[in-house]
Formats: C-alpha cells, sequence, structure tokens
C-alpha cells in the first residue's frame, strides 16, 4: 500500500438509498470506521428527481415522496458517529485489493478499503441502444433525464410530447409534463401490457386522457433541426408491423422510457466477472461478487422497482460487510 | 351499475368491482386491504389526488424545492393548484414538512416542502 493512502474498515461508494440503508446497517452491526463517499453534492441519489409520492409504502408505511424518504435516512446518517460521509468524491479507479482513486474539488485522494459496498446505481437505457429509424434531431431524451430537467433544474424540455414504451418513469413523467401545461399526445408501448404499476397507468394517463397504445411502436422519427413527428404502427403478437395501421403523431419531444441498466464500471475496471447482457456482477449469492469483501447493492445489484425493497436489501449488504470484517478479526 | 377501478393506493393494484347507483357506491369487491374500500368510495363519490410539483427559490441552496399537498385534494382543483404552486417564490430557507402555501385554494390544504432547501 502507498504510504498516503487511507484506509478505513468499510468504505461505501454512492449515497443514493442504496447506499445510505446499507452504511446504517454497518454501523449497527459494530463496524466503526465506515465511510459513505456520494459524488454529488446531496445525498439522496436518483430520489432528489423522484419527487412524486409511492416511496415507503413498506419501510415507513407512508406514501412519501422520494426526497421525503430520502430525508429520513440523511437523518439517521447524521446521529451515527461511525459514519462519515464524504460528499463531491466522484471514485474513478478501482484496483482488485480495494484501492480506490477518487476526485475531489481540486484534489485526488487514494483510499484503501478492508470491505467495500458498492452503490452507484443505474443509468438510462438511450434511443441508441433500441434502434428508431429517421433523423437524429433534437428534441429526444431519455425520460429520466427529462424528469432530472423539469424537477430539479425548473427547464420544461417541450410542449407537445410522445412516450415510448410504457415503464413506471415515462408514465410519470407523461403526469409531469402535463402538470406543467405541455400536451401529451400518447403513450407507445410495443408489448400488449403496460410495463408500469396499474396505479400509475390510472393515476398519470387516465387522470390526464392521455391514450396507451398498446402493441404498437415508433417506426420513423421526422424533422430537421428539432423532431417534428413520430410514425406509429401497429405490431401483431410476434412484434410485427401490420400493414395498413401507421398513422402519424405531430410533437415536438419525444420521451424514451425504456429501462434500466446498472452502472458498473467500477467493478469492471477490477476484473470482477459481469454478465454482459444485464451488466451485473456474476454474483454466488445476494449483493456478492466473485471477489471477497467486496459487494454491490441497490440498482447496481439489479434493477429494482421499489426504493422499498433497495433499502431492506442494501441493509443485508452492510450486514455482509460486518460478517466479513469479523472474518478478518477487525 | 358496475364499474371498473384499480385501486391506486399502493403497487399491488387490485382491480376493485363497484356497484355503483346515481354517483354513490354501493358495494365494492376485489380489494385486499380495507385501504381498497375507502378508494373505491372516494374515487366514485369525489375524487382526490395528492399533487406534487416544484418550487422556485431565490437566493436558497437549491434553485426549485419540491413540494406536495399534504393531503389530497379534490381531482377538479388540480389545474387551479399548480398554478397557484407555480406563483410561488422562497426566499427564505425551508425545511422538510413547512408550509409553502397554506389553506391552498381554500381547501383547508396545505402545501409543504419535500426537502430541504438548505
Ligand atoms: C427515474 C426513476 C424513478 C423511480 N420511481 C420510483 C417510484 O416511484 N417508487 C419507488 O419505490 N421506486 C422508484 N424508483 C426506484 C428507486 O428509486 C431506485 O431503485 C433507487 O433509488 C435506487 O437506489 P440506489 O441507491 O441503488 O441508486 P441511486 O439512487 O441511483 O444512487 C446511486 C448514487 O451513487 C452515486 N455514484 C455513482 N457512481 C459513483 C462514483 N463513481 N463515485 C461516487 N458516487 C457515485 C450517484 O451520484 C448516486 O447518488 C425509481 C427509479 C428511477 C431511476
Ligand atoms: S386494495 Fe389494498 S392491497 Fe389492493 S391496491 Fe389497494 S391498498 Fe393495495
Amino acid at each position: 500500500m502507498k504510504n498516503n493512502t487511507v484506509q478505513h474498515d468499510c468504505i461505501i461508494v454512492g449515497g443514493g438509498p442504496a447506499g445510505m440503508a446499507a452504511a446504517l446497517e454497518a454501523a449497527a452491526q459494530g463496524v466503526k470506521d465506515i465511510l459513505l463517499l456520494e459524488r454529488d453534492q446531496y445525498l439522496g441519489g436518483i430520489l432528489n428527481q423522484c419527487i412524486h409520492t409511492g416511496f415507503g409504502l413498506h419501510q415507513f408505511q407512508a406514501d412519501l415522496t422520494g426526497p421525503e424518504f430520502s430525508a429520513r435516512y440523511i437523518q439517521r446518517l447524521h446521529e451515527t458517529p461511525q459514519i462519515r460521509v464524504s460528499l463531491q468524491t466522484f471514485v474513478v479507479r478501482l484496483t482488485p485489493d480495494k484501492i480506490l482513486t477518487c476526485i475531489k474539488p481540486g484534489r485526488m485522494l487514494t483510499l484503501a478499503a478492508k470491505a467495500l459496498i458498492l452503490c452507484t446505481g443505474c443509468r438510462e437505457r438511450t434511443r441508441e441502444m433500441i434502434p428508431i429509424p429517421g433523423t437524429r434531431p433534437a428534441g429526444v431524451f431519455p425520460a429520466g433525464l427529462a424528469q432530472k430537467l423539469i424537477n430539479m433544474e425548473g427547464l420544461l424540455p417541450g410542449k407537445e410530447v410522445v412516450v415510448i414504451g410504457s415503464g413506471d418513469i415515462g408514465l410519470i413523467m407523461a403526469r409531469r409534463f402535463s402538470l406543467e401545461g405541455a400536451r401529451v399526445r400518447a403513450v407507445i408501448e410495443i408489448l400488449p401490457q403496460s410495463r408500469g404499476l396499474a396505479r400509475n397507468v390510472v393515476q398519470c394517463l387516465e387522470d390526464f386522457d392521455i391514450p396507451l397504445y398498446l402493441q404498437h411502436r415508433v417506426a420513423c422519427l421526422y424533422g430537421r433541426q428539432r423532431v417534428e413527428k413520430v410514425k406509429v404502427v401497429r405490431v401483431d403478437d410476434s412484434l410485427r408491423d401490420l400493414p395498413g395501421t401507421a398513422f402519424f403523431l405531430p410533437c415536438d419531444t419525444v420521451l424514451v422510457s425504456v429501462g434500466l441498466i446498472p452502472e458498473n464500471e467500477l467493478i469492471e475496471m477490477a476484473g470482477v466477472p459481469l454478465d454482459p447482457r444485464t451488466n451485473t456482477p456474476v454474483s454466488p449469492g445476494i449483493n456478492q461478487t466473485s471477489f471477497p469483501g467486496l459487494f454491490v447493492s441497490g440498482n447496481a445489484f439489479r434493477i429494482y422497482d421499489l426504493v422499498d425493497s433497495v433499502v431492506r436489501d442494501s441493509a443485508c449488504a452492510g450486514r455482509q460487510a460486518a460478517e466479513y470484517l469479523r472474518g478478518l478479526g477487525t | 351499475m358496475k364499474k371498473q377501478l384499480t385501486c391506486i393506493e399502493c403497487p399491488n393494484g387490485c382491480v376493485l368491482t363497484a356497484e355503483v347507483k346515481n354517483g354513490r357506491l354501493l358495494t365494492v369487491e376485489g380489494y385486499q386491504c380495507p385501504k381498497g374500500e375507502t378508494y373505491a368510495k372516494e374515487e366514485i363519490e369525489s375524487p382526490r389526488r395528492t399533487v406534487t410539483s416544484t418550487v422556485r427559490t431565490e437566493g436558497l441552496g437549491i434553485k426549485w424545492v419540491p413540494v406536495r399537498t399534504n393531503r389530497p385534494i379534490p381531482k377538479a382543483s388540480i389545474g387551479a393548484a399548480m398554478q397557484a404552486i407555480q406563483r410561488v417564490r422562497l426566499t427564505h430557507p425551508v425545511r422538510v414538512g413547512d408550509v409553502v402555501v397554506a389553506n391552498l385554494l381554500s381547501l383547508g390544504i396545505d402545501v409543504v416542502a419535500t426537502r430541504n432547501s438548505e
């Protein structure tokens, strides 16, 4: 180990719900020296942009918004002296022996972890991952990015919207655009049923009279600088286009809500085997990797629908790390 | 008259079958917990929703503070509620739960912050 490297019993990367829950449980299990690293200025991760309700029904028996859910964990972190939080700390490199290189504003530091839990979340699949023919105009956004622009930056990306994919984030954004005065033309889903929860179909689409076209797909995008319209066609059960069913929807914005993939560059760098299809660690059991003492939890381990399940399983990662440290005699 | 509803109180999304007469709920089936029964009655007789949005700040730690109605408001008031929320400018720091708009549209319901501004 290089002599300017600081060692900690347990390091957690990512200050979203997974990282916070893992840190709290590790502390509860007796780990005394826990460091939580977050690249952003704030804790809470993706929850900061999820201003809608629907969080915490299991964990707190309350229907909380994302920020309210997160605030309860932040409060508990501040009350737990074994946990030190380091914000604006971006982990950029990881070695197989759990040495981390981090960038903080204006400096770089090297840390070593006895036990390491990666809770780096996920990112959105983009249009590039589901090929849509046509031009490449401006105005096409991943739904979660649009969520961040509206809810955190106060920017409404457009006035006439078509949503591709009926995942929960797309449904929630259809409502959000409607509330802000935009017109949502339709949600287009290739499958015969919505991918999102029934409650979101009711309160995000039906409440605002937004049509949901099941077994339809966007076959083409049009527009020179900015998207101007999309072509929609009906598909059969084998997802083949049905002739004569095409129609056009005018729009200035297309949201793509076609799923999330775990963010696991760091463990990949360290040589942990990943399943190339799902980008998740090849794992002998929940939160585990093939490296001892290296755990992954939350959306980085697998994509979760509910934050309540994220914090339940991530608490388990905190216990696993504590157990591993006990095994080392720490 | 029979009417199908989807309960939105939790992710289970139970499908409810309601017997409705003159805008009143007579009976309902299909719920898995008592919340579903209450939901059906409200949804038929006076549907309500919790509204969440953001308000602009001036000179505070975050540029937009997320907010919610502290109780569900009548569905018909959602548009007017959004307009009232859009007019707010926050200049003093707020904490989770602080009232941002008191007695929204005289409904006896407050709009509260859902995140600390600092
Ligand atoms: C858009 C969206 C809407 C959702 N809506 C709902 C809902 O309505 N109800 C519900 O129950 N669930 C919902 N979920 C699911 C749930 O909120 C998420 O599954 C949960 O927040 C995931 O938590 P996490 O901690 O794994 O990831 P995140 O919250 O994404 O946290 C990851 C954190 O790691 C940090 N990080 C990443 N890489 C690094 C690095 N190299 N160095 C330092 N820090 C790093 C990030 O900055 C981030 O803060 C939604 C999810 C998304 C994406
Ligand atoms: S009836 Fe109960 S269990 Fe079923 S969706 Fe409603 S709240 Fe959930």
